[in-house]
C-alpha cells in the first residue's frame, strides 16, 4: 500500500510540475458547463425545474466517467516508455502501481469536482438537499469514478500505442455519456434507444446524484422500470460490477505484460 | 569463483501455438555468467538478446527452461530477485515529466529506502553520474547521454548484486556512448556481476569480460573478444597507393605480417591480414616513410557484427531480413 502511494505521490508531482495537464483536465468540463447551460439548454424543454438544476449531476457523471480515459491514457504512456517494465523490476507489490495510478486520478476528479461545482455555482447551480445528502452524491461520483478507472487500467495495458487508448475510450465512453438521461430527457429517443439508456450506468448515476441533490425523479424515467426507480441501488450495482471484473483482470494483466 | 546468472535451456515462443507466424524468440538458450564478470550479448535485432534479460530480470515468463541469479530461482522466487537485481533497458525508462531527482527519489522510496536515505543516495548518484548540475531539471530536457546515465543511476539505487543492461549506447551519438563506457568501466570495477546486450562488437569487446553470439534464440558462439575475432580473421590492414608503388607496399607489409597480401587494383588498394593491430600499422607506416612512400590513405579495419554473422552462420544478421519481411514489426525482439 505504501507503494501504491508513492505512485500516486508521483503522479500528482507530475501536475505540480506540468500544471497545463491539470489546467486542462478541468477546463473541457467547465467549457461543457458554460455549452449546454447557454447554448442547448435553452432549447431543451423541462417544464417545472431550471435546466441548470438538472446538467449539472449530468455534467459530472459524464466528467467522472472519462476517468476511465486518464488512467488508460497514463498508463498507456508509461508502458511505451518503459516504466511499466522498470516499476516490475522493481521488489514492490504487483498492485502498486495500478493501485496508485488509480488513487492518483481518483485525487485528479477531487480536484476537477470542486472546479466544476463552484462553476456551477457560479452559473445559478443550487442543490437543495442537505450537506450530508450533497456530500454523499459527490462521494457516490468519486467511487463511480474510480471504479471506472479501473476499466482504463485493462484498456491502458492492452493497447499497443497510447493514442489507441485515446480512441478506444471515446468510442465507447462518449456513447455511453450521451445516450442517457445526462442532458436531455430520454423520452424523445426512439423505444429502443429508451431501454438503451434507463439501463445505462451513466443514466442511475445521474439520477441517483440528482436524487442526493434534491431533485425530484424526472427527465428519463420512460417506465417503471427498476433502474428508474432504484437509481441509487443500481449505481452501486453497477459500481460494485465494475470493480469485481476489472480490478482481478487489471491486476493480473499488469502481471503478464510486455510492450507490443 | 561461482556462477551468479545461469540461464539453461530457455524457450520463449510469442503468438501462440497455432498462429503461423508465431516467432521462436528463445530457443533453447543457455548461459552462464560467473560472479564480478561481465557478459556480454551480442546479436542483431531480433535474435533474442531482450528477450533473455527480460526473463533473467523477471519480467517474462519462459516457456519452458530454468534460470537462477545470485542462486535464486527466477521463477519460483522473482520477488526475491528484483531485490538484489538493477535493470536498465533500451529506452530510458524514467519519468519524462518529473526532474531526475524526482526520479530518483521515488524509485528510491519503491526500493524501501527511507526518505532521508532515498535523498542521500539521489544526491550521489546524481553527483556520480555527472547530473548534479541537471538534477531539478525535468528529464525532457535532458541529452540522451544525460537520459541513460539517469536511467542507470536508477537502477543502481540499491547497490544490486547484479545488474542487465539492455542495448545501454544504443542510440547515442559517439560521445554519449564513450561516456557511458567510462560509466560502465566504473561500475564494474566495484563488483557488479554485469550482463550486457549490443548489437555492436566494438561495446562488447570494451566492456566484457567474455562475450555470447546469439541468433534466432539460441548461442551460436562464445569467447573472448580476442578468440572471436581470430574467429572471424581479426583486424586487416588496408592501404592506399598510387598504382606504380603497390608492389613495393605489398612486399613490405607481407615481409611485417609474414602473411599473404591482396591487391585490388580498381581501388589502388592493398589488403592483408593484421594480427598485431595497431602495432603493425605503426611499423607498417615506419617502413612506408623510411622508403619515402606515402599513402593515400590507411586504415584497420575490424571486423563487424555483419562480418562475425557471416563467419559464424554464413547468413547476413537477421535484421535486413526483417526489414524485407516486414510483416511482424518489433515484435521478434521481446
Amino acid at each position: 500500500m505504501k507503494d501504491a502511494l508513492i505512485i500516486t505521490k508521483r503522479q500528482l508531482l507530475q501536475l505540480f510540475r506540468v500544471p497545463e495537464v491539470l489546467i486542462f483536465s478541468t477546463i473541457q468540463p467547465v467549457m461543457f458547463v458554460l455549452l449546454f447551460r447557454y447554448v442547448f439548454g435553452g432549447a431543451i424543454n423541462t417544464p417545472g425545474v431550471d435546466y441548470v438544476q438538472l446538467l449539472m449531476p449530468g455534467i459530472f457523471v459524464q466528467t467522472v466517467a472519462f476517468t476511465v480515459a486518464g488512467t488508460a491514457l497514463g498508463l498507456a504512456e508509461d508502458m511505451q516508455k518503459g516504466l511499466i517494465d522498470r516499476f516490475r523490476s522493481l521488489p514492490i507489490a504487483r498492485s502498486a502501481v495500478v493501485v496508485g495510478r488509480t488513487l492518483g486520478d481518483a485525487t485528479l476528479n477531487v480536484v476537477v469536482l470542486v472546479v466544476m461545482a463552484i462553476t456551477g455555482l457560479l452559473v445559478g447551480w443550487r442543490p437543495s438537499s442537505s450537506i450530508f445528502e450533497i456530500l454523499a452524491g459527490f462521494l457516490l461520483l468519486l467511487i463511480f469514478g474510480y471504479a471506472m478507472s479501473w476499466m482504463g487500467v485493462l484498456v491502458g495495458l492492452s493497447v499497443r500505442d497510447s493514442r489507441v487508448a485515446n480512441s478506444v475510450v471515446f468510442l465507447f465512453v462518449f456513447p455511453m455519456t450521451f445516450l442517457s438521461n445526462a442532458f436531455a430527457p430520454t423520452t424523445g429517443m426512439p423505444r429502443p434507444l429508451q431501454y438503451v439508456a434507463e439501463w445505462n450506468p451513466v443514466s442511475t448515476m445521474v439520477a441517483g446524484v440528482r436524487d442526493l441533490f434534491g431533485l425530484e425523479p424526472m427527465f428519463g424515467a420512460t417506465a417503471n422500470s427498476f433502474p428508474s426507480q432504484n437509481p441509487l441501488v443500481m449505481s452501486l450495482v453497477y459500481i460494485a460490477l465494475l470493480m469485481v471484473i476489472f480490478i482481478p483482470l487489471s491486476v493480473r494483466k499488469y502481471k503478464n505484460v510486455s510492450p507490443k | 569463483m561461482s556462477a551468479s546468472i545461469i540461464a539453461e535451456n530457455l524457450v520463449k515462443t510469442y503468438g501462440g501455438g497455432k498462429d503461423e507466424n508465431a516467432v521462436r524468440a528463445l530457443d533453447g538458450l543457455s548461459l552462464t555468467v560467473e560472479e564480478g564478470t561481465v557478459l556480454s550479448l551480442l546479436g542483431p535485432n531480433g535474435s533474442g538478446k531482450t528477450t533473455t534479460v527480460r526473463v533473467l530480470s523477471t519480467l517474462l515468463r519462459p516457456d519452458s527452461g530454468r534460470a537462477t541469479v545470485a542462486g535464486i530461482d527466477v521463477l519460483a522466487h522473482p520477488q526475491q530477485v528484483r531485490e538484489i537485481i538493477g535493470l536498465s533497458g533500451q529506452y530510458a525508462a524514467v519519468d519524462e515529466t518529473l526532474t531526475g531527482w524526482d526520479n530518483l527519489i521515488m524509485f528510491g522510496r519503491l526500493y524501501h529506502l527511507s526518505g532521508r536515505g532515498a535523498k542521500a543516495r539521489a544526491d550521489e548518484l546524481l553527483e556520480k553520474f555527472s547530473l548534479t548540475d541537471a538534477a531539478k531539471r525535468p528529464i525532457k530536457t535532458y541529452s540522451g547521454g544525460m537520459r541513460r546515465r539517469l536511467d542507470l543511476a536508477a537502477s543502481l539505487i540499491v547497490k544490486p548484486k547484479v545488474l542487465f543492461l539492455d542495448e545501454p549506447t544504443t542510440g547515442l551519438d559517439p560521445r554519449g556512448r564513450q561516456e557511458m563506457w567510462e560509466v560502465i568501466n566504473e561500475l564494474v570495477k566495484g563488483g557488479v556481476t554485469l550482463l550486457l546486450t549490443t548489437q555492436y562488437l566494438e561495446e562488447a569487446d570494451q566492456l566484457a569480460d567474455e562475450i555470447v553470439v546469439i541468433d534466432q534464440g539460441h548461442v551460436i558462439a562464445k569467447g573472448t573478444a580476442d578468440s572471436l575475432k581470430k574467429d572471424v580473421g581479426g583486424e586487416r590492414l588496408e592501404i592506399s597507393v598510387a598504382a606504380e608503388q603497390r608492389s613495393e607496399v605489398r612486399r613490405i607489409v607481407e615481409r611485417i605480417t609474414q602473411s599473404a597480401a591482396t591487391e585490388d587494383a580498381g581501388v589502388h588498394k592493398v589488403s592483408v591480414a593484421a594480427p598485431g593491430g595497431t602495432s603493425t600499422l605503426i611499423e607498417t607506416l615506419r617502413e612506408l616513410d623510411a622508403a619515402g612512400i606515402h599513402p593515400l590513405d590507411i586504415a584497420l579495419k575490424r571486423p563487424s557484427l555483419d562480418d562475425v554473422f557471416l563467419a559464424l552462420t554464413g547468413h547476413i544478421a537477421e535484421e535486413n531480413l526483417e526489414t524485407t519481411a516486414n510483416a511482424k514489426p518489433k515484435r521478434g525482439k521481446r
